[in-house]
């Protein structure tokens, strides 16, 4: 085949039909292979429909493995730092970190456990040869199936009221983190309450062959309701007001690290929660045990800034005049929804305490010229977004 | 309730021994458990027919390190010591070589050979420093790997700037390269890239062969003997030694598995069911079998898993054993040469082309071929007048296209056999027994992953701070309470017994220090 006999060097989501078909931007990104919107109409109104209606973002791209076999909860127990023997059984979902054996974090995901000893793992990067390297010993099967997937994530405050007009009996009764499957059409559609918003939000799941009909519904049932395609900006926004975590921006991947120090381990990340020592072994286990004895040397704060200037790639200082630099901005922007100039950062401990007082380098640009402000931040512990609703069972109807 | 040792050993191999006997020694309570009837892992005496016996793996002693001797204060009865190598051509026009000097070749490569030699032996010393040496873990800020490394540093750069810059220089280069450089005799070149190849995955021109013969040179600067009585006698001696010191050593005691429990080494649990407790276990199989075989991937993390697995140890050397009626005739040898180390390796190329083969899973149609005749020295091993021959094959592949089916084993032992033929025309006739050892038998009857004798390819990404991989190269690994102590750990294969030294002391430290 020659090059120009090849169509698109992208691969198209199978919703590509209706999402170019809603398009006025024309900003396409890579996405793991597969085109993927920055924004379809306007990002502050695709925002907007996430915090206000319902915004729905294509996460078919998403790479995604089935994990099945005998021995598929004993590998997955071994493979991430969390409890999933005893705390994680069939119809839920997990958030985990999978760590390589010096105890830093390879990549963050969710687990889907869809029926006993039966998984489903969602995550941004691909890692078939560390699933598959251990899954040496175990009695398991592993097949990736981000392309046989296909998967909205419905996120916002009437997103219950629109799946419930898809007439998905019992899903007033799924609960955070759970998952319900309905049948849809013929075929199975599974229903889980996750998402990257921090927000009352779902994420429907369908054979990729049932895309086109599962898009038609839900925006049928929920066209009442302000439902909204969203791109990558608008989630962006979202998922630093949730205070969630982005690979390569919070973290480097451990695998795609060169120099020492660069890559995190989940206890700098804010993510010890995620972290059982009870269990005997786990990939990074004795390394993270280390750090808990010796000490972390990077801590992952939110950052509460004056002002109203995000402060995009700021180093981090102790002190107001600059003297000791003691991290970096990863992630920032101003949340309209909070009305807050918000941010994530990683420190060096000991610094970065909740309630501590941090300055912040901000350079802006006005008609050409920069300037430059040192800006009092204060770490905060709780995300910057996080409504009630969010955890509501059943949520409210609009 | 089972009982409780303060270390148990998995295999007494000589290592497993060495290892048990310096704990033993030390007052520790420990148990040897060997799978084998007898003791010695590939250091064994075997009959393979009737009143005929032979070492069964390993038959020269190479390597076996003073300082192992030293402390458990034992002594190795020799048969022969300080053999000399003969280098055979079909002609009769043999080449004996001796250390640094060989008779029958021309002025130049005498002196040249002076040289080599000496500088080889200078760059084996340097080795040998660390033979009996825990290795340093790199990047870290702990005072006595700090020490081993400026050792090391301090010890290169000794050698003063022009050997230093060709120490490095050929230590990752082929050996091929360099011999063609300095010598013209063809026999000379055959034999001496030989020592650099033996058991390995590796022909002349293959990178690092340099390294694997200062390897072979670092032992005892490459004085080669034969035990009394075969490898099996040195492996005696080392059990009796553990006994002596009050270890229990028991044979025919299979060990199934490590116990793990609560993420930590609890015991061994053997083939027969019986459980033995201990926080130590030290195992002398191969890392492969240790991890996989007896620990199970599950207990230990990914990345060391993987490591394991990608160790390279495919074995490529096949043992020969004949029972003979009488000493064959080679053509141009006396009685007292053949009970040297005799060589067929006619020039470098042919050893060069005996290995390609084996790239592709292909037998050496015309083999390189080690032989000793062990009788010659020793009476204790053919009855009077009869004589056995013991001779170590190359190239046969583990991965055999095919598999090594009994056709494919007579096969090559025939293309054995009509090799030595060329140089000892009556040979056939003298058979009365043969046996052929491929690298599959040898995995077997050795229990070592791949049949291969040193368990792990020797090279520079499995060699020193790296072996057997990277993290875990100080005998602990990465599973609390379990060790190595095989040849599949610094410093490497041969009957050395440092491996299991190193172990032991690295042992001790920790337990003193914890």
């Amino acid at each position: 085949m020659s090059i120009e006999q090849v169509e698109l060097t992208r691969l198209k989501s199978p919703f590509f039909p209706r999402l170019e078909a809603i398009d006025r931007l024309y900003n396409w990104h890579n996405w793991k292979g597969y085109r993927s919107a920055d924004a379809y109409t306007n990002p502050e109104l695709e925002y907007f429909a996430i915090r206000n209606s319902t915004g729905v973002f294509d996460i078919s791209p998403m790479t995604k493995y089935r994990i099945t076999g005998p021995e598929s909860r004993i590998y997955i127990d071994r493979l991430v730092t969390r409890d999933m023997i005893n705390k994680v059984g069939p119809g839920r979902v997990a958030y985990a970190v999978w760590c390589n054996d010096q105890g830093q974090v390879i990549d963050d995901g969710t687990i889907f456990h869809l029926s006993e000893g039966e998984y489903r793992l969602c995550s941004q990067e691909r890692h078939l040869p560390w699933l598959m390297a251990s899954a040496i010993g175990f009695d398991v099967n592993i097949v990736e199936e981000t392309s046989e997937i296909a998967a909205l994530a419905v996120q916002g405050p009437t997103s219950y009221s629109v799946i419930r007009n898809l007439g998905l009996d019992g899903v007033e009764n799924l609960k955070l983190f759970g998952l319900m499957k309905f049948e849809f059409q013929g075929s199975e559609l599974m229903v889980s309450r996750t998402g990257f918003t921090g927000d009352l939000g779902y994420e429907l799941w369908v054979k990729s062959e049932k895309a086109l009909d599962l898009w038609d519904a839900l925006f049928e049932a929920g066209k009442l309701h302000g439902i909204k395609a969203i791109g990558t900006h608008a989630l962006e926004l979202a998922r630093i007001e949730a205070g969630y975590l982005a690979p390569y921006e919070e973290f480097l991947p451990a695998d795609e690290t060169i120099r020492t120090g660069r890559s995190r381990s989940p206890l700098e990340l804010g993510l010890g929660w995620l972290v059982d020592f009870k269990k005997a072994n786990f990939n990074g286990r004795r390394a993270l045990a280390e750090e808990k004895r010796t000490g972390s040397t990077w801590r992952l704060v939110k950052l509460d800034i004056e002002g109203n200037k995000p402060a995009h790639h700021s180093y981090i200082y102790a002190d107001k005049r600059g003297k000791k630099n003691i991290g970096f901005v990863t992630s920032a922007a101003w949340s309209p929804v909070c009305k807050q100039n918000i941010a994530l950062g990683t420190v060096n401990c000991p610094h970065g305490l909740p309630g501590d007082t941090v300055y912040v380098e901000v350079y802006y640009q006005r008609e050409m010229h920069w300037s430059r402000m040192m800006a009092a931040a204060t770490i905060v512990d709780k995300p910057f977004w996080n409504p009630p609703r969010r955890n509501a069972t059943p949520p409210g109807l609009f | 309730m089972s009982e409780r040792y303060d270390a148990i050993v998995v295999g007494a191999g000589h290592n497993g021994m060495v290892c048990g006997s310096l704990l033993a020694k030390a007052g520790k309570k420990v148990l040897i458990l060997e799978a084998a009837s007898q003791v010695g892992g590939a250091a064994v005496t075997r009959e393979f027919a009737d009143g005929y016996s032979v070492s069964a793996c390993a038959h020269l002693l190479y390597q076996l390190q003073p300082q192992v001797l030293k402390e458990l204060g034992l002594k190795v009865d020799l048969a022969a010591s300080d053999l000399a190598t003969i280098a055979l051509s079909t002609d009769g026009n043999h080449l004996r070589i001796h250390g640094d000097t060989a008779e029958g070749i021309s002025e130049e490569d005498a002196e040249n050979l002076l040289a080599f030699h000496a500088r080889m032996t200078r760059y084996a010393s340097l080795l040998n420093t660390f033979l009996n040496k825990k290795p340093a873990r790199l990047g870290t800020k702990k005072l006595s790997d700090l020490m081993t490394l400026a050792h090391l540093g301090l010890s290169v750069r000794r050698l003063g700037r022009d050997d230093m810059r060709e120490f490095l220089r050929l230590i990752g280069i082929n050996i091929f390269d360099e011999l063609q450089e300095k010598f013209d005799n063809e026999l000379l070149k055959g034999a001496l890239s030989v020592d650099a190849v033996m058991g390995t995955h590796l022909g002349p021109r293959s990178p690092n062969t340099i390294l694997t013969y200062l390897y072979r040179l670092a032992g005892n600067h490459g004085k080669i003997s034969q035990p009394a009585g075969g490898m099996g006698s040195v492996s005696e001696l080392l059990a009796h030694s553990a006994r002596d010191n009050g270890a229990t050593l028991r044979t025919s005691m299979p060990v199934l598995r490590i116990v793990v429990e609560n993420g930590r080494v609890a015991g061994v649990e053997t083939e027969n069911g019986e459980i033995f407790s201990s926080h130590l276990v030290v195992s002398n199989a191969d890392p492969k079998s240790t991890i996989f075989d007896l620990v199970g991937a599950r207990h230990v993390e990914t990345g060391f898993v993987r490591r394991i697995k990608n160790i390279r140890m495919r074995g490529n050397a096949a043992k020969l054993h004949l029972a003979l009626d009488g000493l064959p005739a080679f053509q141009g040898l006396d009685k007292k040469a053949l009970g040297e180390r005799l060589i067929i390796a006619p020039n470098i190329n042919y050893v060069e082309r005996a290995f390609n083969p084996a790239k592709y899973g292909e037998t050496s149609p015309d083999p390189v071929i080690e032989l000793t005749i062990p009788s010659v020295h020793d009476n204790e091993l053919a009855p009077a007048g009869k004589h056995v021959l013991s001779a170590i094959v190359q190239y046969a592949p583990y991965h055999l296209k095919g598999g090594w089916t009994d056709e494919a084993r007579d096969a090559f032992k025939d293309a054995a056999i009509a090799k030595i033929s060329e140089y000892a025309p009556d040979l056939k006739e003298r058979i009365i027994a043969s046996e052929m050892l491929t690298p599959v038998d040898i995995e077997k009857e050795f229990r070592i992953t791949g049949g291969h004798w040193h368990h792990g390819e020797l090279a520079l990404d499995q060699f020193l701070f790296v072996r057997p991989v990277s993290g875990a190269a100080q005998y602990a690994m990465p599973l609390e309470g379990l060790y190595l102590c095989g040849a599949g750990t610094h410093p490497g294969g041969g009957v050395s017994g440092a491996a299991g030294r190193n172990a032991a002391r690295t042992i001790l430290k920790r337990e003193h220090s914890a």
